[in-house]
This record gives C-alpha cells, sequence and structure tokens, in this order.
C-alpha cells in the first residue's frame, strides 16, 4: 500500500528536483500528445525548448525576445506574489496593467510633440500611480466594507477593458489616423519612448524594472519584517495580530504593492513593444502573471525562471506552430501540462511516499 | 525546413551568402491569424483560402500559419521569425496587424507583406487588400427587410470602427427601403470573437423584439440561439448553415482563395508589387451562401438582381440622397459614395436612432 507521510520540514533535495522532474514529465506528456496529433514529438519539443535559445536562424532575434515576453510577467507575478503569501487575492491585475498603461500614455500624449527629458519619468511616476489607485480600490472597499478582494478586482479588469476600448477610440485615438481607434505610435516619439537600452538585447526599462523588483522582492521577503509580516499573515493570521500585524495596513501594501508594479509594467509596455494605447492592447499578461508567481512558488527567484520558462513556451509554441502545423490550442495544453506537473509534484516536497506491507486483519 | 535549415547554417559556417530562393525549393508564405482556425467566421475563411492555395500550388508552396496571435509586440514577433525562417510572403489577416507589418517590413525589404483591411503602408512592399463587405450588406439588409414580421432587426456589432458602422448603414438602409417600417436595435460586445457575449447579445435583442438578427463577429453562436428561439439570422464570413438550418437566412462569404492565388503567383513570376484592391461581388471576394427554402420567390429574384447589378457596376449600395443622422446631407440625388467617405465613416445614416459609442 502508498501511504504518504508528512515531512516535519519541507526536503530541500526535492524543493530543487520538483521543477526539473516536472519539466521532465510535460516533455514526455507533450510529446505524446503532439505524437497522437500526428507530428515529431522530439522535433516538436526540440522547436519549443531549444530553437529559440539555440538555432542559428532565430537565437539572435528570439533570446532577447525572451526578456520581452517575460519581463512583464515577472514584475507583475513578483508584486501578486507578496498578496498571495498573505492570502490577499489580488486577480485583477490585467486592470491595473491596463491603467498603468493609460496613465502613462496619457502623460506622453498630453506632452506631445515636445522633445524634454523629464517626460518619461513621469511617465512612469503616472504608470505607477495609475496602478497602484486602481488596486486601491478593491484595498479601500476591502479594509472598509469588508467586501471581496476577488471579486472587486476581478470585476475592475472589465472595467479597466471597457475606458480603455474608449479612450482608444475617443481622448487618445490618434487624430491622424482617419478615424481608426487606436492613439499615435509612443514608441516613435523619442521624449517617450521605451527603447531598447543596448541594441538586439531585448533590454528595455522594463525589464530592468523586472530584475529590480526580483531584488528588492527577495531583499524584502527575507530580510524585512514586513516580508516576516507577509508570510506570518498567510501561514498564522492569529498569530499575526498577535505579533501586531495590522491586517488592514497588510491589505493596503499588499494590492497596491501589486497595483505599482502592474501598472509600471503596462506603462513600459505601451511606451515600448506595444508601442501605442488600442482596443486589445490587454493581452493578458496580468492573468498569465498569476500562474508565473505561483509556478514560482511565490518566491522572486522561483518568478524569474518561471516567467523565463513560460516565455520561452510561448516563443518556442509559436515555432512550432509555424514549422510543423502544431495548434494554438495543443501549445496551450502543453502549457498547462507544466503547471500541473509542477503542483502535482509539489507533494514531494512536502510529503514522503512510503511503501508499506498491506496489514493482515 | 530542414533542408532549408541545414543549407543556411552550413552556408553561415563557410561564410557564403546563400541566395533566398533557390530556383527548386518551394516558395513560403506565411499566415497570421487573429483568431482560432476554428472560429467557423474571419480566420476560418482565411484558413481555408490558405488550403485552396496549397491545393492550386501543390509543391510549389508551403504553407505555415500561427493562429490566435494578439496584435502588437507579439504579432511582431511572429511575422519577424517567419521572416527569418525564409517566408517570403506573409499575410498579416487582421486590421490590428498593420503596424506591425510595417514595422517587419522596413527590417526585411526582401520579404513581402500582405496586409487585410489596413490603411497604413509604410514601405513598398506592404500591400493592402480588403472586400467590399457592405455590398453583401445591402443584400441582407434587404432580405431582413423583407422577412422581419416584427419590424426589428437585432445587430450584434463588434467595435464602432469605420468598417462595421459602415456595414450597420448599408443593411439599414436597404432594410428600410424593403420595409419603412424597419427598425434597428445594435449591441456592441467590443471583441471579434467571444461565442458567450454574442450569444448574450443575440438573447438580448431577441428579448428587445428582434425576430431577424444579424452580426459582425465572427462566432456561429449567434446563429444557433437564433435557431433555439425561432428567429431568422445571417451567417459571418463563411458558410454557417449547420448552426441553425431553420435560421439561417444565408451569409456574406470571404472569399479570399483567388486573391492570395493571384498574389503568390505574382511573387513566383517577380512581378509582385505593392497594391491597395477592395473587392467586392464584381471580383468574387464577396459572395453570399446559398439562401434559405424559406425565402420566398420574390424576395430571392430580388437578391439576386440586387447582387448582379452590383457585380455588374449598375448600382451602388451608398446611391443619394443620404442624409447624416443628424438630418445634414450627405450624398446628393444619385451621387455615390465615394471610397474615401466609406473607409472613415463615423456617423450614422438618417434614421437609425442608436448613438455610436464613444
Amino acid at each position: 500500500m502508498i501511504r504518504l507521510e508528512r515531512r516535519p520540514a519541507p526536503s530541500r533535495f526535492w524543493t530543487a528536483a520538483t521543477p526539473v522532474l516536472a519539466v521532465l514529465l510535460t516533455m514526455l506528456a507533450g510529446g505524446l500528445m503532439f505524437a497522437l496529433l500526428g507530428k515529431d514529438p522530439v522535433a516538436a519539443i526540440r522547436i519549443i525548448f531549444w530553437d529559440p535559445l539555440f538555432n542559428p536562424q532565430f537565437a539572435s532575434y528570439s533570446r532577447p525576445q525572451l526578456l520581452v515576453k517575460a519581463g512583464p510577467l515577472i514584475l507583475i507575478a513578483v508584486g501578486l506574489s507578496f498578496g498571495f503569501r498573505a492570502n490577499i487575492w489580488n486577480i485583477g491585475a490585467e486592470g491595473q496593467y491596463i491603467i498603468g498603461a493609460l496613465c502613462g500614455a496619457g502623460v506622453a500624449l498630453a506632452f506631445y510633440p515636445l522633445e524634454a527629458w523629464f517626460i518619461f519619468p513621469l511617465m512612469v511616476l503616472a504608470g505607477a500611480l495609475g496602478g497602484w489607485a486602481w488596486a486601491m480600490i478593491p484595498a479601500i472597499l476591502k479594509t472598509r466594507f469588508n467586501t471581496n478582494e476577488i471579486l472587486v478586482s476581478l470585476l475592475l479588469v472589465y472595467v479597466a477593458e471597457r475606458l480603455l476600448a474608449a479612450l482608444a477610440m475617443g481622448r487618445m485615438r490618434n487624430p491622424e489616423g482617419g478615424g481608426f481607434p487606436g492613439s499615435r505610435n509612443i514608441a516613435n516619439y523619442p521624449s517617450a519612448s521605451n527603447t531598447e537600452l543596448i541594441a538586439n538585447t531585448g533590454m528595455h526599462w522594463g525589464v530592468v524594472t523586472a530584475f529590480i523588483a526580483v531584488i528588492f522582492g527577495y531583499i524584502l521577503l527575507h530580510r524585512h519584517i514586513l516580508g516576516y509580516h507577509v508570510q506570518l499573515a498567510g501561514q498564522a493570521p492569529r498569530a499575526a495580530r498577535f505579533a501586531g500585524v495590522n491586517p488592514d495596513r497588510l491589505v493596503m501594501f499588499c494590492l497596491g504593492l501589486a497595483g505599482l508594479l502592474a501598472g509600471l509594467a503596462g506603462m513600459f509596455e505601451v511606451a515600448g513593444p506595444a508601442g501605442r494605447i488600442n482596443i486589445d492592447f490587454g493581452s493578458g499578461y496580468g492573468f498569465t502573471a498569476i500562474i508565473v508567481a505561483f509556478l514560482g512558488r511565490l518566491h522572486p527567484i522561483g518568478i524569474l525562471l518561471a516567467g523565463l520558462l513560460l516565455g520561452l513556451t510561448y516563443i518556442g509554441g509559436e515555432l512550432a506552430q509555424m514549422m510543423l502545423g502544431l495548434p494554438s490550442a495543443a501549445i496551450q495544453a502543453f502549457q498547462g501540462m507544466l503547471l500541473f506537473f509542477l503542483l502535482a509534484l509539489d507533494m514531494l516536497s512536502n510529503y514522503r511516499i512510503r511503501l508499506k506491507p498491506r496489514e493482515v486483519a | 525546413m530542414k533542408r532549408r535549415t541545414l543549407l543556411a547554417s552550413s552556408a553561415m559556417a563557410l561564410g557564403l551568402a546563400v541566395s533566398p530562393a533557390l530556383a527548386d525549393d518551394p516558395l513560403k508564405v506565411g499566415f497570421v491569424y487573429v483568431g482560432p482556425v476554428g472560429d467557423y467566421g474571419w480566420t476560418a475563411t482565411h484558413d481555408a483560402a490558405r488550403q485552396m492555395v496549397e491545393e492550386h500550388f501543390g509543391d510549389g508552396v508551403e504553407t505555415s500559419y500561427v493562429e490566435s496571435v494578439p496584435e502588437g509586440a507579439d504579432a511582431e514577433r511572429v511575422m519577424t521569425q517567419m521572416a527569418l525562417s525564409g517566408h517570403e510572403l506573409i499575410f498579416a489577416t487582421s486590421f490590428g496587424f498593420g503596424p506591425d507589418a510595417n514595422n517587419v517590413a522596413a527590417r526585411f525589404p526582401d520579404v513581402k507583406f500582405e496586409h487585410a483591411t489596413g490603411y497604413t503602408q509604410d514601405h513598398d512592399n506592404v500591400s493592402l487588400y480588403n472586400a467590399r463587405f457592405y455590398e453583401g450588406r445591402a443584400v441582407i439588409g434587404h432580405i431582413a427587410g423583407k422577412m422581419t414580421e416584427t419590424n426589428t432587426i437585432g445587430y450584434i456589432a463588434s467595435y464602432p470602427i469605420p468598417e462595421v458602422i459602415m456595414g450597420i448603414n448599408s443593411a439599414y438602409l436597404h432594410a428600410k427601403a424593403a420595409n419603412p417600417d424597419v427598425q434597428f436595435r445594435i449591441i456592441w460586445v467590443y471583441s471579434w470573437f467571444d461565442p458567450a457575449q454574442e450569444a448574450d447579445a443575440a438573447t438580448a435583442l431577441i428579448e428587445q423584439g428582434a425576430d431577424v438578427l444579424m452580426q459582425h463577429t465572427d462566432s456561429s453562436a449567434p446563429i444557433a440561439i437564433a435557431q433555439e428561439n425561432g428567429v431568422m439570422a445571417f451567417g459571418q464570413a463563411s458558410d454557417m448553415v449547420a448552426f441553425g438550418p431553420d435560421a439561417h437566412l444565408t451569409a456574406i462569404l470571404d472569399e479570399w482563395g483567388p486573391y492570395y492565388i493571384e498574389r503568390i503567383q505574382a511573387v513566383m513570376d517577380s512581378t509582385w508589387q505593392a497594391g491597395d484592391v477592395w473587392h467586392g461581388f464584381a471580383e468574387g471576394m464577396v459572395a453570399l451562401a446559398p439562401l434559405n427554402e424559406r425565402i420566398p420567390e420574390d424576395v430571392r429574384a430580388e437578391a439576386e438582381f440586387m447582387i448582379e447589378a452590383i457585380a455588374a457596376g449598375e448600382y451602388h449600395p451608398f446611391t443619394g440622397p443620404i442624409n447624416r443622422q443628424d438630418g445634414s446631407p450627405w450624398l446628393a440625388e444619385g451621387e455615390t459614395a465615394p471610397d474615401g467617405d466609406l473607409l472613415g465613416m463615423n456617423f450614422y445614416v438618417e434614421g437609425i436612432t442608436a448613438e455610436i459609442p464613444n
């Protein structure tokens, strides 16, 4: 009989080994799925994991793209992870991302076509404040009226999307765009553009900020009393209260931080890779970041790796669609398998598997 | 693919330059789709055209596609990777891909880009193509006006852009001409493809008294709802009769195949040049699916007559006198709408009681 026995402390070995094992299992199960779809499984796995990094035809382009794709995911996920650790569930990062982009773009479009050094810093500030303010709505409603932050933050995503559509077709519409929705191209406006810092590296300010967020997240979580409070509130809420943690302040801090970072991510995206405000600007980074946060076990370093891994499956997945004709649903299923195996194998770090002979009655 | 990779990498190792197209190599053509190939609507029609291309050229072409690509950075990356992997012609099949296609075109001057329904052409390797869907909308507007018993027609609209507004106006003008008591109810769903929202909108329109539905969104959900509720509806982009055999009156079909074949042939013959085409019934880019049996004989004949007249250039769906919604004159008696007015259309015609959302 197989029995699970709880470990006194999580196993260090398995904590490190499960992600690797999960990736291997995903390759096996995914390969089986690709084979059932009539595609060469070895080629598919190679194209997804190897080609974006090492294929001489693509790698010089897709390696930097990995940073472009993973940057906003990491930035948002680091912010979310603090709340998730403290059992504060901000599901609305997508909305905060959109509002951050709208605020940043608003500053840029207000100054257009003036060229001045202060425009980009102002946009950064506006993006951060916008995201923060949007996250403060569920925070205040929760602390004042005890509303459910999951619902409020999620529903505010739809409000943000409508606002985005209204502005893309109204106030922010490009006056030289022939009546079509969408703003001016901000990436082509030098004072507001979030360009590559070093050519052909994909490194833009958003990626730099994501790396800084990882470092600060790590310090905050492990070296600062606030990080301790966050962890305590999640693991033992009663003990946290005795230790003097103010739950309302913690809600404000966690939601505010997540909103701020999501707003920054949106602002860097609109000023750089996306280039302009348009109806479809929000392409789900805020939701995918939730997966990244959990894939990375709510740990900043883990999130960094998870963001890069998920980015790789996106870029490699596109290549596999293009080169093998795989349907995009198969790629999504593949990404789902990765999450499934990671979470399922998590058990191994907390439990020990014991094989015991069946007892004779 | 493998052979090309091998050639390219060994040539690189030797420091040789490979010519982009070896004579006996198939031409690589890439398609970027905004939705899933199984949407039974917009993207499905483009993918059907891609399959026509494969059938037509056989081993002469090698096509590849990426579906459900969001516009912006993602679309730009997909197109760049296509260009890097030796595609010589790329069809960007959504309005929103315009800036991305132009950005990639700037970096790959030897790769040709065809952008559907767009308006930006910053480089001479970017071509534009679009279909005059308003011609089809005129005919279904006429049929709707004749078929409605509640005098209320429901319209599921996607985004308030000129393309969609033009379609509403065209359908309304001809419904009104067929039945002066007709009224339009319009619901905006702010998506091109969202079966759940489209179904909700269809239900809401039926509850408001509509007995004929039109849609400018891509899923077949409204047809299924119409079938369930015993009302009538028109399919979008492809023949959707399978989702509502009784409800489905006809559908406006997008026929991209002939154009794609023509453009690919031009690349093969090295005669490709950037263009800007807007084709309709005459060229076969717009067509109607078989008309439902329940449409009476006389209405059927009128619809067919309209199609012929439009195709022959004898009738333009926007022929004056037409006033704007606010009563100001737009087209004088006998005047037809210039293409520029249509492509930038941001007003309703007189008689529509709704407002364009802003």
